[in-house]
């Protein structure tokens, strides 16, 4: 471990910590405008997580220490997973406690804990946040194993940083099952960020919503938390999207460690676009039928499988 | 001179036989058997597994043991032998054993069908035959202690014996362990290739040609597959399991599926010479067709003990999964891989062990608590047994394969496995890997959502009846019981590259090669093959998550204040809530029921507008009942009668057979 890797791993994880929420705010940002509505601060979402950390905490009668302790570790869980993205550069040493499919994993435990905090209450939107929740998630988690396989493959490693040094490294070119993966990726964010074809995050319309059912127990600090968590989960498939499909900017291993100060505009202007072209997606479909959301996913797994397969024929 | 282990793991089985006796001997001394005897079981068990693990860590080369016991038949004595395959499995009955010989001290009740002394007898039998199967080395004793373990688990599963749908499970438990008993049998015969002894040792010097070695693998995969629950001869888990005594459930599930799973080890790579390729692909197919059946079935289930057995059949599947990828790289000659393949199987057999005789542990509790095994009738039990509550979290969380627990690491090697497949020779082979490797993860990311669904409607939410609010926690035995397997759920998740080199020793005997030393690995960082290419540290993972939580708390709680008001749970302006407007088992089943429709034989019954008594009810089933099981079952029926015809009862009739058998007999046999 270098002093150098200690120190683009914890401004990594600094830099996903602060600029999360502004990324949340961004893409809220991005959707009034698109939907000619005049649009809040961009700061809004710190504004808010600050108030609610300012707030008495209101907890249900029957919770368990259970609902008390999910905040925080969802929040823990995503703190640990921003720390193995390479968002910035690929030099983390943290990254090597935690591969592509320990991410997942992390991902999977984060999603358990809120779907049995949404259980503990006993109401009945809490499990039905919970049994939505989880139906997603075993419909999106294959898909998503199966890009970062595809990406494995490519690079004969699941370590994120060696699949990002390897696919930064290649020749500028169209890669067909990058392209599939990369549509393939872009659908499983959708779903497991509680996007809008499957889940959407202004609604609190008891038929529709997914996400915020499981929250709807939760006030102040503990809110506080899981917006934040939600917001890093965000930014880190953001990463995860970025790192594996548009490498360019991150400083990855053998190049000297003051390009990281040209790495955070990278990141920056990419996160711009991507959060914009989200707010595209979001503001240009319609929200689906839950029962629609096995279809949606499994071409999203299909796509993954393709891009494999085409990985193995072509060997691009 | 000190004691050979061999002797030693002989003096365990005969100590676990001889307190089964003393059972016998005061069958209804209640506190004596639950006190004395059951605990005495558990060091006994406790002793064994550190006699095997002595054997496992002392072991960096082959260390193989044999002797023979002149009992049995006159010219038949007994084989036994103790190598590292033995020595890992006898370990994970040792460590298993102790915590649940230990929860049964306080899970028996006087009241429980069969006397106390005569369950103390055939618990104890049982955990001797298994045992013995396990140092079986020669094809007479392994059928002996094969079938003693049949027949004591069978009596233990119809320990409530007075219930008819009771007896029936265990007759269908028995048939179908037969099934396979015979094919174990058929599988030896064709292994000893004409010999005459039957003995292993004779087996593995004997080299099969032609078609005969699959005839034998596939044998072996019918038999031990009936054991260990591979479709289709799955059924008999999940009517066996909710008959049986919790203790009972998680030794089955725990441990003896496990002998299966040895058994099918033993007879593919020691006993057999050469593997091909094509085993191992339909091992793959079918254990991964297990583990989603497994899976979904296991979702749909309202019967907690249901629901386990259902879980048991897909981990089964992911074990035979990971057999038939070892397979094919066995037969390609990928010794590297193989060894990884394998340690990823034999890690998956240790975790299911812990995982799900935990589970089936805290089960028993509940079940006692609140005399109710449908999950539609429990809830809220966090608040009345939070020591079940808690070590059950550990056990879900391992059982849904989340890290930094132990289901996770079995789950990682299998997953790290098939990413190496693209190096196979044929390309057949590895078109199938991304297709196998999704079924895998749909399978784990599908319990997940079982374990949700387990936990969070037996010991979330609020309790669904009146009675619930009188339970009571688990009493100090099964506590302790518990807790030992919740221990090790999360040691052996923290610290898999000590578990690994545990492994070892099976790699080198059984494929030729080590998994851990070709790697970097030391005791931080698991990296099978380089850090570069894929590593996982459970610990490191573990203490940033630790940290983070409590750096997160310190500074919210310092920054701004800790307070905490507790208020009813928002109503939407309704305040007529009731428990029953919780989502039902069924309820939280339905998606995948809905998704995976195909997969049940479902039964609908709607009312009509014009009912008086409009009635709903969905019934979901498992197609194999009526695809295969009822089409045999009427085809033996059609067969007795036709034989029915012969059979006039006119002694005449009879007379004439025998001389018309006479006349063809004297045209044939000139």
């Amino acid at each position: 471990m270098t002093v150098a890797g200690f120190l683009s791993q914890l401004l990594q994880l600094a830099i996903a910590l602060l600029l999360a929420p502004l990324l949340v705010g961004w893409v809220n940002k991005c959707r009034a405008w698109l939907s000619n509505k005049t649009a809040p601060s961009i700061l809004l979402p710190y504004r808010m997580i600050r108030k609610l950390f300012g707030k008495d905490a209101v907890v249900a009668d029957n919770a368990s220490p259970i609902f008390r302790l999910t905040p925080y570790i969802v929040f823990g869980a995503m703190c640990c997973a921003a720390a193995i993205v390479p968002s910035l550069a690929t030099d983390l040493p943290f990254a090597q406690a935690a591969d592509a499919i320990a991410l997942v994993g992390l991902f999977a435990l984060a999603r358990v804990f809120m779907a049995l905090a949404a259980m503990d209450i006993g109401t009945s939107f809490g499990s039905l946040g919970a049994r939505r929740e989880m139906f997603v998630g075993f419909l999106a988690e294959p898909a998503l194993l199966m890009v970062l396989f595809t990406a494995s493959l490519i690079s004969g490693s699941t370590s994120l940083p060696t699949i990002v040094d390897t696919l930064a490294h290649r020749d500028l070119a169209i890669y067909p099952s990058i392209a599939f993966a990369g549509v393939a990726f872009t659908m499983v964010s959708l779903a497991e960020n509680a996007r809008v074809p499957v889940d959407n995050p202004a609604t609190h319309l008891e038929l529709t919503m997914i996400h915020e059912a499981m929250l709807l127990e939760y006030s102040a600090r503990h809110l506080a938390l899981l917006e934040w968590a939600a917001a890093l989960k965000l930014f880190n498939y953001s990463c995860i999207g970025l790192a594996l499909f548009f490498p360019f900017g991150i400083v990855v291993s053998g190049t000297d460690w003051l390009a990281l100060l040209g790495a955070a505009p990278a990141l920056i202007a990419k996160l711009l676009v991507g959060g914009f072209a989200l707010a595209l997606i979001e503001t240009l479909s319609a929200k689906m039928r839950i029962f629609r959301a096995p279809e949606f996913l499994g071409t999203a797994f299909m796509l993954a499988v393709l891009a494999m397969l085409v990985n193995l024929l072509l060997g691009a | 001179m000190s004691p050979q282990p061999l002797e030693l793991v002989i003096a365990a089985i005969v100590a676990w036989l001889a307190i089964g006796t003393l059972g016998l001997i005061r069958p209804r001394r209640f506190r004596f058997i639950t006190r004395v005897l059951f605990p005495a079981g558990s060091a006994v068990g406790l002793a064994l597994g550190i006699v095997a693990f002595m054997v496992l860590a002392q072991s960096p080369h082959l260390s193989v043991e044999e002797t023979i016991l002149p009992l049995g038949l006159p010219d038949l004595p007994f084989h036994l032998r103790l190598d590292p395959l033995s020595a890992f499995f006898l370990l994970l009955l040792g460590a298993t054993g102790t915590a649940i010989s230990l929860y049964s001290s306080g899970y028996f009740r006087p009241s429980e069908g069969t006397a106390p002394g005569l369950i103390c007898f055939q618990y104890h039998a049982f955990l001797a035959a298994m045992a013995l199967v396990l140092v079986a080395d020669d094809a007479y004793v392994f059928m002996v202690a094969w079938e003693s373990m049949a027949l004591a688990s069978f009596f233990l599963v119809i320990t409530e014996h007075r219930i008819p749908e009771i007896r029936r499970a265990g007759f269908l438990y028995l048939l179908i362990a037969h099934v396979g008993a015979i094919a174990i049998l058929l599988c030896f015969g064709t292994l000893q290739g004409g010999s005459g002894d039957y003995t292993f040792a004779t087996m593995r010097s004997l080299h099969m040609t032609g078609v005969w070695p699959s005839v034998a693998f596939f044998l072996a995969l019918f038999g031990f597959g009936a054991k260990a629950g591979l479709l289709p001869l799955h059924i008999w888990l999940p009517e066996a399991h909710p008959a049986a005594p919790s203790p009972v459930s998680a030794l089955m599930s725990g441990v003896m599926l496990k002998t299966a799973i040895y058994g099918i080890l033993r007879v593919t790579f020691d006993l057999m010479d050469g593997q091909l390729w094509w085993w191992g692909v339909a091992a793959l197919a079918l254990g991964l067709a297990t583990a989603l059946f497994g899976v979904i079935f296991a979702a749909a289930q309202s019967d907690m003990k249901r629901l386990l057995a259902y879980s048991s059949i897909e981990n089964i599947g992911i074990i035979v999964a990971g057999i038939g990828l070892t397979i094919l790289f066995k037969s390609y000659g990928k010794t590297l891989l193989a060894a990884i393949t394998l340690t990823a199987v034999l890690y998956h057999a240790l975790n299911h062990a812990f995982f799900k005789s935990l589970l089936f542990l805290a089960t028993g509790s509940v079940l006692h608590a609140t005399n109710e095994r449908s999950l539609g009738k429990l809830g809220g039990l966090i608040h009345r047994m939070p020591w079940v509550a808690w070590v059950a979290l550990v056990g879900v969380l391992a059982c849904a394969g989340l890290p930094p627990l132990n289901g996770f690491v079995s789950e990682w090697l299998l997953l790290q496995a098939f990413l190496f497949t693209p190096s196979l020779p044929q390309s057949f082979v590895n078109m199938l890997v991304p297709v196998a490797a999704a079924a895998l993860v749909l399978a784990v990311a599908l319990s997940a959502y079982v374990m949700v669904k387990f936990y969070g409607v037996i010991f979330l939410g609020r309790p669904r009846e009146a009675n619930l609010a009188y339970a009571k926690d688990a009493g100090k035995f099964e506590r302790v019981g518990l807790l030992w397997l919740t221990l090790g759920c999360i040691v052996l998740g923290i610290f898999p590259v000590n578990v690994i080199a545990l492994i070892d020793p099976i790699n080198t005997m059984l494929v030729g090669s080590t998994a851990i030393s070709a790697g970097n690995s030391n005791w931080l960082l698991l990296a099978p093959i380089n850090a570069d290419r894929s590593s996982y540290s459970p610990l490191i993972m573990l203490v940033v998550i630790l940290a983070v939580v409590l750096l997160t708390l310190q500074v919210v709680h310092r920054h701004y204040h800790g307070r905490v008001r507790r208020a009813p749970a928002w109503d939407c302006g309704f305040p007529a809530q009731t428990p029953r407007m919780q989502d039902t088992a069924e309820g939280f089943g339905q998606p995948v029921r809905t998704v995976f429709e195909p997969f049940f034989r479902i039964e609908r019954h709607l009312p009509s507008p014009s009912d008086n008594a409009p009635m709903y009810f969905v019934k979901a089933d498992d197609h194999f009942w009526s695809w295969f099981y009822v089409p045999i079952a009427r085809g033996a029926e059609v067969l007795a009668r036709l034989v029915g015809y012969i059979q006039q009862g006119r002694i005449s009739v009879y007379l004439a057979y025998s001389f018309f058998t006479l006349l063809a007999l004297l045209f044939l046999v000139r």
